[in-house]
């Protein structure tokens, strides 16, 4: 029998929905009884929803509209005693986009996103598919690899901070030992190496979760594909290509074009590491809008910067959505 | 369309599905998995070094800790002193936040996420489909507005006001994952306690709440590691020493204390505690959420 929700939500309440709780509560008067109940347990099944969509109205959407109101608005220290935040057009975007950081920080996000991902993703498949191998303590070392990934990741920030530490940070005091490396490299005060430092500490941050994620998807491809390509020789990169790559390519879309979008919001990794800096060279959308906002305290300026941010975000998460429902085809 | 979405993410990996039944057999001889195993354990010392440095240099006597030895031969807890000096009140406002957030996750998203499981409402796709994109939403558009929104109502330097804030980067994917579960739930137990007379709260606390133990457990513990290493919240909407969770004690000490790296990286060592401590002790519900969320 169907459940009673399907029933009393469709409208039409079938009878054999009545009779199917003959001891509810108002047994006085039969015909009236699911009538009674139908309206009341209505208003009860849609405040099971209300608090999670006012919560996502106040904390996702309401923050959404004020970006786009904020950007075109001049919002600064002042408008918090004032309370007046004048209309100025698209001002603010024409401050952003003839700003002389545009270009790097736009810059700075697509290679901080591209190679963060290209890390992750590769090291991510190759430990995947090394842990589909059956050996001793497989489970608990694949377990205490998601470490990384769970420590606050101001935490990271702050110890590969004191590993990249130009003159006593352990990486190059190993490096000038066995050496490979003249002199100490400055690897977060080096405006030429500083992205790719911050770049590989997020590459470390993300290994864990594309492990977890093509590990998860690697399982779902039945054994005997591998036995019948066993048979006709299929077997090491030759299994790879032609039996793993295509049967995982609806997860790995997933995870890449995911990871896409949460790359490109990452702020904590970069304020930890090195603050935009040095000398601008680390600079992101997401940085950008923060340090507009909250350190020079030009509110309007920083939300545009965030709508630009938005704006890249949403085109993949349109990629995203559809690559999703053609896996679903698939 | 977003319905199959959501059970394709949800299929993906172990929260539904069986241990693998069977695995390659035969042709690796022991000794071979015994070499994997110890390129597993290389693989592993390498990615975890750095956690490894961190402990190592919180042990060090504070001052000339990058100068240290391999090993914490002397350990010193000096550092530790420090750290819980310093920070001690700090880890106590991020305990706080972090159980008022999980509180205030799974009061929230656990009905929600029973309606959408299982009330057939028409506009349940576009709900998931909104949920789903709130998750991409940079966390620093949320802060922009909630800064003068908070400074409107009070909020700013509040316990509510970071606890409220924080639910954020939780709310959604516990939707999610709890869906995902309660998909599973057979209306016919939910109905068995209805004839028996509850109503349809009852009926939710009574039989959805207990057999969805397990997911819920993996939303309450998620929304606490999302709290807990929250910086972004307590960056923006904090400036007094009253409310400061340790996350931001954490970067305002690498700004000013780079020479005291001991307090720096023990503070940083009790900051993982609680990671450390749900890897070890609840391991399998980690395991649900990091596949079965697929999300941050």
């Amino acid at each position: 029998m169907a459940s009673v929700s399907t029933l009393t939500t469709r409208g039409g309440s079938p009878p054999d929905s009545i009779e199917a709780h003959p001891s509810l509560e108002s047994a006085g008067t039969p015909p009236q009884a699911p009538r009674r109940r139908r309206k009341p347990e209505r208003i009860t099944k849609l405040l099971f929803i209300v608090p999670a969509a006012l919560y996502i109205f106040a904390f996702f959407a309401f923050p959404v509209i004020k970006n786009i109101t904020m950007s075109l608005q001049e919002y600064t220290t002042a408008t918090f005693f004032t309370g007046e935040a004048p209309w100025v057009g698209f001002a603010n975007y024409v401050t952003v986009t003839s700003s002389s950081l545009f270009g790097p920080a736009f810059l700075n996000t697509a290679l901080f996103t591209a190679g963060s991902l290209l890390g992750q993703f590769v090291i991510g498949i190759a430990l995947a598919v090394f842990f589909r191998r059956r050996f001793p303590l497989n489970g608990f070392l694949r377990s205490l690899m998601l470490l990384p990934w769970l420590l606050p990741v101001i935490v990271s920030s702050a110890t590969w901070r004191s590993i990249l530490d130009q003159d006593s940070g352990i990486l190059n005091q190993f490096l000038t030992s066995i050496g490979v490396i003249q002199s100490p490299i400055g690897w977060l005060s080096d405006p030429n190496v500083a992205l790719l430092s911050v770049i590989l500490v997020n590459i470390w941050v993300g290994i864990p979760f594309n492990v977890a994620l093509l590990y998860g998807g690697l399982q779902d491809i039945p054994e005997e594909l591998y036995e019948a390509g066993a048979l006709d020789g299929a077997t090491g990169w030759k299994a790879f290509w032609h039996i793993t790559w295509p049967n995982l390519r609806p997860v790995v879309s997933v995870v890449l074009v995911l990871g896409v979008v949460y790359t490109l919001k990452v702020l904590d990794v970069i304020l930890g590491l090195t603050n935009g800096g040095p000398a601008n060279a680390t600079q992101t959308l997401a940085v950008r809008s923060y340090q507009e906002s909250f350190v020079n305290f030009e509110f309007g300026v920083g939300s545009a910067w965030s709508n630009v941010l938005i704006l890249v975000s949403l085109v993949f998460a349109v990629l995203y959505l559809r690559s999703n429902r053609r896996a679903v085809d698939e | 369309m977003t319905d199959t979405l959501i059970s394709r993410r949800g299929s993906l990996p172990p929260l539904t599905s069986p241990k693998r039944a069977s695995m390659r057999t035969g042709t690796r001889t022991r000794i071979g998995a015994f070499a994997s195993t110890g390129i597993g354990v290389i693989v592993l010392a390498i990615m975890l070094f750095p956690i490894y440095w961190m402990v190592n240099t919180s042990l060090q006597p504070s001052g000339n800790t990058l100068t240290a030895g391999l090993f914490p031969l002397n350990p010193d807890f000096s550092g530790y002193e420090r750290a819980i000096t310093d920070q001690g009140q700090n880890l106590l406002t991020s305990l706080i936040i972090s159980v008022g957030t999980v509180v205030l996750t799974l009061i929230i998203s656990a009905p929600a996420a029973y309606a959408l499981a299982q009330f057939r409402f028409r506009w349940i796709n576009v709900a998931l489909m909104v949920i789903i994109v709130s998750q991409m939403i940079p966390g620093v558009v949320i802060a922009n507005a909630l800064y003068s929104a908070y400074n409107d109502l009070g909020l700013l330097n509040s316990l509510p006001g970071l606890i409220l804030a924080d639910a954020s980067h939780a709310i959604p994917f516990a939707i999610l994952i709890l869906r995902t579960a309660m998909l599973g739930i057979p209306p016919s137990i939910v109905e068995a306690a209805r004839i028996d007379g509850a109503g349809l709260v009852r009926a939710f606390v009574s039989v959805v709440v207990p057999v969805s133990r397990n997911a819920l457990i993996t939303a309450a513990l998620f929304a606490f590691l999302f709290s807990w290493s929250d910086f972004l919240f307590a960056l923006t909407l904090t400036s007094t020493e009253e409310v400061r969770p340790v996350t931001l004690g954490i970067y305002q000490y690498i700004g000013t204390q780079v020479a005291n790296w001991s307090a720096v990286m023990a503070t940083a060592v009790l900051s993982s505690i609680p990671a450390i401590i749900l890897l070890v002790l609840a391991q399998k519900f980690i395991a649900a959420g990091t596949t079965g969320g697929a999300v941050k």
